[in-house]
């Protein structure tokens, strides 16, 4: 996984629970082997940008999916998302906000700034694994991606 | 369900000229149990009158927005990419979730979709059992799963 060529969902998240909650879930609809996880939106920037400690990763390799957090260090997921969707060369790959804010705010603020979907965690731990693997099936079973 | 007296309470708009793939679309939904609130239109000028309650479909509730938008490409009068254009550059129905559905799978399609601003691209596979499942997992997704203001 060094040359990261598999990847097809990054995952950002801080909350170790929660990723690690989302990455088995995603383990039981078989798609555990094309998850990448970053912990805060500076990095998240860089994998996708190809910058920093990614500098060598492959442009052309774009994930089919970024599942984001909001509250994350660094930068905020609104944060994350208002830049990559602003960048020409980002906006196109899709992004769904997972989060555990069900806040109106945060809804209308991510679709204003083009989010291409948006998911509350559920609390208990068999319906969010039950969201994330209906998340894994639409996005990565049947949705399209655009190549670069 | 293609008249207008059922365009309250709609989770799915359904954008398709052709008669057959939007049988085969509602025959879908059917089986899971997602088919009842579906509203069919033939082209895009009256998928933009739906949202925005004008022509047609003045005295429908504005407010009212479908949790979903499945819409084709080709169509008469307007077509799929100037719906996505209209309905992503104004404010009020940006947040609304369109997701093209097309038997296109150009990449110039796929790609020009999202420079829109579409929220999912689907190419329409070509087997019913094939199609019927995708539809389903589209469902699912959208109208269970994820979230709108």
């Amino acid at each position: 996984m060094n040359d990261f060529s598999d990847v097809e969902v990054l995952l950002v998240e801080d909350n170790h629970a929660d990723a690690e909650m989302t990455m088995r879930a995603l383990d039981r609809a078989n798609f555990l082997n094309k998850v990448y996880w970053v912990h805060d939106g500076v990095e998240a920037l860089d994998f996708v940008r190809c910058t920093g400690p990614y500098a060598s990763r492959d442009r052309t390799q774009r994930p089919k999916l970024i599942l984001l957090d909001l509250t994350i260090p660094r930068l905020s997921g609104l944060s994350v998302l208002r830049e990559l969707k602003s960048g020409v060369q980002t906006s196109t790959i899709p992004i769904v906000v997972l989060t555990s804010s069900d806040q109106d705010d945060d809804i209308a603020e991510s679709y204003r700034l083009g989010v291409n979907g948006f998911v509350n965690k559920p609390v208990e731990p068999a319906s969010f694994v039950e969201q994330v693997s209906r998340i894994g099936m639409y996005w990565l079973m049947v949705n399209q991606a655009p190549a670069i | 369900m293609n008249n207008r007296n059922g365009s309250e309470n709609v989770d799915i708009l359904l954008v398709e000229d052709n008669r057959h793939d939007a049988e085969l679309t509602m025959r879908a939904l059917t089986k899971s149990e997602l088919r009842n609130r579906l509203h069919w239109v033939e082209d895009g000028v009256e998928a933009l009158d739906f949202v925005r309650a004008t022509g047609a479909y003045t005295g429908r509730d504005p407010t009212q927005f479908p949790k979903l938008i499945l819409l084709d490409l080709k169509m008469p009068r307007l077509n799929g990419l100037d719906v996505v254009r209209e309905l992503k550059s104004d404010k009020r129905t940006r947040p609304i979730p369109v997701v093209v559905m097309t038997s296109s799978n150009q990449s110039r399609d796929v790609a020009e979709s999202y420079r829109l601003g579409v929220n999912g691209y689907v190419t329409k596979p070509i087997h019913f059992m094939d199609l019927a499942d995708a539809i389903s997992q589209i469902a699912i997704y959208w109208l269970r799963v994820n979230q709108v203001p």
